[in-house]
């Protein structure tokens, strides 16, 4: 028999490998299958301890995660479509438009 | 040290998973990172059989490895960005605090399953996880959540539509 914690330790491990993908990663297609990677792990977590207690609830968890991965998944590659389009950019440290503006010399440098 | 078949199978499909894991992350190219997402996904499905989820093992495969990465698969395709989209002058730094927090929180994770470690599993019948018994929960328990898992696929499609249009 295959004891819990070793479950719960390989999706620690997955959820570790899709923070790596998350946080280091430039492509936003890649940072988003970093971001499966992550929802897999959870779900693996969720099914070890549903297993664990003989509690057939957390595989509706797992169900409802499976669709909001599915939603996102399609909103999140029509986004980088639209992003594509409109500045021919898939990194996602090139699209920084929303991002506050760092005003290194005081309010007035800009006003001129 | 002897290894039963449980734990045998477990390995089969654990270590693999945890590589193509780190293929992901590790390859230059989107696509080899989508391919090895794939076989992800089939040994996780593996993983899911072990734990007697078969309806969410069955899903995982339909779901993930065949809508979710076609998708994926399309998109890459349909950008066609070739050697654009390969990772080129990686920022060191950023990679190193990366790794070094991802560390970190597997650390705190591990260590937090070892709470759990001693709990044995319960004995389960023969019908846990199929179709049958996470159909009668789902469509008497979580009857809400899963009327609005429709609402939100529903505003999943026409959000995709209305972002992915060239003119709106």
């Amino acid at each position: 028999m295959v004891p819990l914690s070793w479950y719960l330790l390989l999706a620690a491990i997955l959820f570790g490998i899709g923070l790596v993908g998350v946080l280091t990663k430039r492509n936003a297609l890649v940072v988003m299958m970093s971001v499966e990677l992550m929802l897999n792990a959870a779900n693996l977590t969720f099914l070890a301890f549903s297993r664990q207690q003989g509690n057939v609830g957390g595989h509706a968890i797992a169900f409802f995660v499976i669709a909001v991965a599915a939603a996102e998944a399609a909103v999140g590659l029509a986004i980088v479509i639209a992003v594509h389009r409109s500045r021919g950019a898939v990194n996602v440290d090139e699209v920084s438009e929303l991002r506050e503006e760092i005003d290194v010399e005081g309010p007035t440098a800009r006003a001129g | 040290m002897t290894f039963g078949a449980e734990t045998v199978t477990f390995l089969v499909f654990a270590i693999p998973l945890v590589l193509t894991a780190a293929g992901v992350v590790v390859s230059r190219s989107p696509m080899y990172a989508a391919m090895n997402l794939v076989a992800a996904f089939f040994c996780m499905a593996g993983i899911y059989v072990l734990l007697s989820a078969h309806l969410i093992a069955a899903l995982q495969i339909l779901v993930y490895a065949g809508a979710v990465m076609v998708l994926f698969l399309f998109v890459i395709m349909l950008l066609s960005l070739g050697t654009a989209t390969l990772e080129r002058d990686p920022q060191r730094a950023m990679q190193l605090v990366g790794v070094l927090g991802a560390i970190g929180v597997v650390g705190l994770l591990a260590a937090a399953t070892r709470e759990v470690a001693g709990l044995p599993m319960a004995e389960v019948g023969a019908d846990f996880g199929t179709v049958k018994a996470v159909g009668r929960v789902l469509f008497t328990h979580y009857l809400l959540p899963f009327e609005a898992t429709s609402l939100l696929l529903l505003v999943a499609i026409v959000g995709a539509v209305v972002v992915a249009k060239e003119k709106i």
